[in-house]
């Protein structure tokens, strides 16, 4: 029988603690169940840049994956290993609602997992959250964490 | 030819430095300061200019013009009118619909093709029009628009070579442009001196970098800002520009490029939604300005040269505006890190279409329906003003004066704007040039701080001036160090432009096996 998949957007902040926590909890209680973290670079490839920008992109998305994996995936992968959980942590540029929603089509995910207000709390507040947005549009059931 | 060059350049910067000096100190002397450099400026430039603006034996067709234009046709019939067949598949490719999701992150199609619209959309298509509307009449608004669809097949070819002949560097930077596929693309293709091509490219880069990509741009600010505020000294603007480019490009101050760079294309929209505006107020008048640029293409309707002399200048100003075979927009598409270079190739089409035949008409057509151009209401043919060389026109300006005047004629706010607009395009165009520039001087003479500050300080010096010579002088210095790049950069677009075809032929096949699809959203 397959692995029940969680999707679960972490951001660095404490309420993307607390939705990894839940993740955990569910997982526990399901039994044979895969956890698969997400921490999305926001990035539009609809922006104006200049030439040297362009000529250093490269090099900054690399750094910009690296630091998400040191800073945020890698403590958090750490931990929930430690409890004996089966993790995967994956870095994205983009937007954070698609691709979120994206990867669980992708991994046959049961749920997606986010916490309300994101580290971006007043630019979320006024454009609308990545929780919103993925309870208006996501393709599989989503739990968001307060 | 090299060397004598480099004589020249050497004794233009020594005059002009022994004038610099005492008159930057002394500011009660600027008038005589402006008309020296003047002076000196036509003086040294003026046989270089001559050579390369010579007509073609025989005829009165200078053959630098030829020479772009057949160029571009010999491009649009080798690769089967790529700017047509394409067109759909280009807008496809910037609206990333072949985009790997996996390389999200990297710099889109969209990205790399606004970059090299900030450096071309700018002054070409307000100040560059009207120089051509104003001497060759509106018929040369026609053969702009002709040298704009050819020379998107040109743009087409340089920058899939751009992109294929790369240097990626270990850090992940990257280095791109002509110098690299002539010695890269001729290597590989079995050709000699592609390392000589490289280096006779690099020289006239820094020369267009110079000309068109710096003491144009500070020239036509100046000229812009005189309209608004009254007429002073150019070396003040120069000296003012010259101090916040050097403050940029040795100073590190990065933001203010940034900036600048995030505020020019919303100047461009709104320079268009303006444009599109006074179109439509005078909706009535469209039919009969397309009449004038049809009638004028064939006739000149009365200007100096006739039909050559509205076709010389439509293609001049075309090849100046969207630089098609000019090698520059090689060195900006360089950066996408794309698997497929033809990709770039099918992108960059679109700069000519979008600079030259979409923003260069417009205006075009708002200077006609103006009515800034004096016309004989007897015959409607243009009277044209001998002294000055050109088509009589409202309070006898040219250049970016003549725009401010045609849309002046709508909106009596818009010089205003335009000085705003036409000072932060000319910055952000001599940012785009100081690093073309910069890339073409450490292919000559290597990397290091020292060597760079000396072409940044040659660079800022070069702004004063342009700002302080009359149009005249600069115009055409400008017009023939970019045009010096285009010869040596066609040549090598000649010599590789099978390897192009063979690119777009593998990429057309795994298009139409399935091999490479539409990413689903």
């Amino acid at each position: 029988m397959e692995k029940t998949t969680f999707i679960v957007g972490l951001d660095g902040s404490e309420t993307g603690a607390r939705a990894l926590a839940f993740a955990m909890d569910r997982a526990a209680a399901i039994g044979d169940c895969a956890i698969v973290i997400c921490y999305v670079i926001e990035w539009s490839p609809f922006t104006f840049q200049t030439a040297e920008e362009n000529r250093e992109r490269h090099k900054r998305r690399e750094a910009e994956i690296a630091m998400a994996h040191e800073r945020v995936l890698n403590p958090a992968l750490t931990m929930t290993r430690a409890e004996g959980f089966d993790i995967e942590g994956i870095v994205r540029h983009g937007d954070a609602a698609d691709i979120l929603d994206a990867l669980a089509r992708e991994r046959g995910a049961k749920q997606i997992i986010v916490g309300r207000i994101g580290a971006r709390g007043l630019k979320s507040r006024l454009f609308g959250g990545v929780a919103g947005r993925l309870a208006a549009t996501a393709s599989v059931p989503i739990t968001i964490i307060p | 030819m090299k060397c004598f060059i480099m004589l020249k350049l050497h004794h233009i910067m020594a005059a002009l430095a022994a004038c610099l000096l005492p008159g930057l100190a002394a500011a009660q002397e600027a008038v005589s300061l402006d008309e020296r450099i003047n002076g000196i400026f036509a003086d040294y430039t003026g046989w270089y200019v001559g050579f390369i603006f010579a007509p073609f034996p025989g005829t009165d067709f200078s053959w630098i013009a030829l020479w772009l234009v057949v160029g571009a046709v010999v491009f649009t019939v080798y690769f089967g009118a790529i700017q047509f067949s394409g067109f759909v598949h280009s807008i496809r490719l910037v609206k990333g619909d072949y985009s790997d999701p996996n390389d999200a992150g990297e710099v889109s199609h969209f990205q790399a093709l606004t970059t090299a619209l900030s450096g071309t959309v700018g002054l070409g298509n307000i100040a560059g029009v009207a120089v051509a509307v104003s001497i060759g009449g509106a018929g040369a608004t026609f053969w702009m628009i002709v040298a704009g669809l050819f020379g998107m097949a040109t743009k087409f070819t340089e920058c899939t070579l751009g992109v294929k002949y790369r240097n990626e560097y270990p850090d992940g930077s990257v280095s791109g442009g002509p110098m690299y596929y002539m010695v890269k693309g001729f290597k590989e293709r079995g050709l000699p001196l592609g390392g000589a091509m490289a280096v006779v490219f690099s020289i006239f880069t820094i020369l267009g970098a110079l000309g068109g990509g710096n003491m144009f741009q500070a020239n036509q600010a100046h000229a812009q800002i005189s309209t608004v505020v009254g007429d002073y000294p150019g070396w003040i603007t120069g000296v003012v520009l010259a101090l916040l480019t050097f403050a940029v490009i040795a100073g590190g101050l990065k933001s203010i490029a940034r900036v600048t760079e995030k505020i020019v294309p919303f100047m461009g929209i709104f320079y268009v939604l303006v444009s599109l505006l006074i179109l439509l107020i005078n909706y009535d008048q469209i039919l009969w300005a397309f009449g004038q640029i049809i009638e004028g293409a064939f006739t000149g309707l009365g200007v100096v040269g006739g039909f050559t002399g509205a076709l010389i200048q439509g293609f001049r100003r075309a090849a100046f505006s969207n630089e098609a075979g000019i090698g520059s927009a090689a060195i900006a598409h360089a950066a996408v890190r794309t698997k497929e270079p033809v990709t770039e190739g099918y992108v960059a089409l679109l700069e000519p279409f979008i600079d030259t035949v979409v923003i260069c008409t417009m205006t075009a057509l708002v200077i006609v329906i103006s009515g800034v151009l004096a016309q004989d209401s007897a015959t409607g043919l243009y009277i044209w003003n001998a002294e000055l060389g050109r088509i009589t026109t409202a309070g006898d300006v040219s250049g970016v004066a003549l725009t401010s005047a045609a849309y002046a004629t709508a909106f009596s706010w818009f010089p205003v704007l335009l000085m705003v607009a036409v000072v932060l395009f000319a910055f952000s165009t001599m940012i785009s040039w100081s690093y073309y520039g910069l890339k073409a001087w450490t292919y000559l003479f290597g990397e290091g701080a020292v060597k760079e500050l000396i072409f940044k300080i040659i660079f800022c010096l070069f702004i004063v001036i342009g700002a302080a010579a009359s149009l005249g002088p600069v115009i055409d210095f400008s017009d023939a160090m970019l045009f010096s790049m285009a010869i040596v950069n066609i040549i090598a677009l000649y010599c590789l432009m099978p390897i192009v075809k063979r690119e777009l032929h593998s990429y057309r096949r795994r298009l139409r096996s399935g091999e490479i699809v539409k990413q689903p959203k």
